[in-house]
């Protein structure tokens, strides 16, 4: 896994001068942490929330592949199967009986 | 009674109206729950009231009271990046465009001094995110949950692209123009935001560098200092920041591309197809559907039963409409509007309806507009991957007292 402070670096430098608030935080829950720092990187976390609660489990893994190998996130294996297994459990629809 | 005469009386009676300066405060039911919960009226540094869907990327809406005219005032038009790096007015300073690629005969650099010196082309044209309503699809699908206001309507004046690139001599084998701009993504890995259109398109007289939005510069949001009109065609062509062109007898082959923006085959209506980009089984969104919206009354507004003005806006690719219809009851019956002259083909149409004396309780409004092609809006929603052009007439509820 990559080492938080690069993120958090690269968050730093990249939030723009119109970000007004503090972004809406996301639900608590094992990995939310990592899921925040990763995220944030590129994007508030208001566009994890804005996308719920209507996406499968599978849908979120295929986000977050897409961020990885579409948006070029550095995010290794293991973290992303972190991220996508908290956004499955915090912001996925229950899978239909 | 002549038309004008009646839209004269029902501009005297709106005035008497409460529901005539009020702002949208409510967000739409059809919204994911998540939507509803982050998104919020705010004002930005350069802008008015604007929904904040999200402020990094920065995506901002217009709200829908805006659209009861034809021209949305610069800062009320809507806010749309990919990539979190938003360049800043002063790291547009020294700005300049180059203009280069394969099927030119020479690389050249423009100032903003050689654009002011090329003759200068204005349009009147909607300027409509490709993904605006994705937020009512249903089911919803993933994207910025846009609901009706990832758009707007606007003077945009500057040199024709045709002229711009007349100095550094278009070639024959010319195929595609490739755009890019100046916000950068925030990662290394993370694709460069870049377009392409096809050179039909880029040759067309409308199709200009627009370095003014309604007599002014335009805001830094809206890509100052010159950005990519492309009338007809959706947002996603219009490159903010614009700072890099390339003539290509290629087409342009990256993510913006070639993966998202892109729709089924024959799903859409297209004038001008991009063959260049077309597979079998997609096409790249392009030109807009024919669509339309009620402005005023707002949804969950309370209205007098002795009768009041619905009153909004249609727009469609560029043949012009022809007919806006309007139901009180959800869609069962349906009127014809007034429509007001055309400002163009690419312009808002506005309509109006008085609907005279009605009996007290809940009305269903809904417009439908149809085309000089005799396309008309959806009866039901062309699902699509990507949540694209949904122009589905779409019930605002109001109580008559």
């Amino acid at each position: 896994m990559k080492p938080l402070w690069i993120t958090m670096l690269a968050l730093l430098l990249c939030r723009g001068a119109l970000a007004q608030d503090a972004p809406a935080p996301l639900k608590p829950g094992t990995g939310d942490d990592v899921a925040s720092a990763y995220c944030n990187a590129c994007h508030t976390s208001d566009y994890i929330i804005m996308n719920s609660m209507f996406l499968s489990a599978d849908a979120w893994k295929a986000e977050v592949t897409k961020m990885r190998k579409a948006f070029g996130a550095p995010i290794d294996d293991e973290t992303a199967a972190v991220i996508t297994a908290y956004l499955a459990a915090n912001y996925a629809v229950p899978a239909k009986p | 009674m002549r038309r004008r005469e009646i839209i004269a009386g029902a501009g005297a009676a709106l005035l008497a109206s409460p529901s005539v300066a009020a702002e949208s405060t409510t967000l739409p039911a059809e919204l994911p729950d998540g939507t509803r919960a982050v998104a919020q009226f705010v004002n930005l540094p350069d802008k008015r009231r604007m929904l904040r869907l999200t402020d990094r990327p920065p995506n901002y809406a217009t709200p829908v009271n805006v659209f009861t005219d034809v021209v949305t005032p610069n800062d009320r038009f809507f806010v749309r990046y990919h990539l979190a790096g938003v360049p800043s007015a002063a790291d547009m300073d020294g700005w300049s465009l180059t203009i280069g690629g394969d099927a030119v005969n020479r690389q050249i650099r423009l100032k903003m001094s050689d654009l002011l010196d090329l003759p200068t082309n204005q349009v009147l044209s909607v300027c409509q995110c490709a993904g605006n309503r994705r937020g009512f699809f249903d089911p919803h699908v993933a994207g910025v949950q846009w609901p009706d206001g990832g758009m707007g309507c606007a003077v945009w004046r500057g040199p024709a692209l045709r002229d711009v690139l007349k100095a550094a001599g278009v070639k024959a084998e010319a195929l595609e123009v490739w755009v890019g701009g100046a916000d950068k993504p925030p990662m290394e890995g993370t694709p460069p935001f870049r377009k392409s259109i096809p050179i039909e398109k880029a040759m067309d007289g409308d199709t200009i560098v627009a370095i003014a939005m309604n007599n002014a510069p335009l805001p830094l949001l809206n890509g100052y200092p010159a950005r990519l009109v492309v009338p007809g065609w959706t947002g996603t062509y219009w490159m903010k920041h614009l700072t890099n062109i390339e003539v290509s007898a290629e087409p342009l082959k990256n993510f913006w591309m070639q993966t998202a923006y892109r729709v089924p085959a024959g799903m859409f209506p297209v004038q001008l197809p991009f063959k260049s980009q077309a597979t079998e089984t997609t096409v790249p969104i392009t030109e807009l559907v024919v669509n339309s919206l009620i402005a005023d009354p707002l949804e969950g507004d309370e209205v007098e039963r002795s009768g009041f003005t619905i009153r909004g806006v249609a727009w469609d690719r560029g043949t012009g409409i022809n007919r806006v219809e309007i139901s009180l009851d959800g869609g069962r019956n349906w009127q014809d509007a007034m429509l007001e002259k055309p400002l163009g083909p690419y312009a808002y149409r506005r309509f109006s309806l008085p609907t005279g004396s009605l009996r007290p309780g809940t009305y269903k409004l809904m417009s439908r507009a149809t085309n000089h092609a005799g396309e008309r809006q959806a009866d039901k929603l062309k699902t699509n991957p990507g949540g694209y052009h949904n122009n589905v007439p779409r019930p605002i509820a109001v109580v008559a007292r």
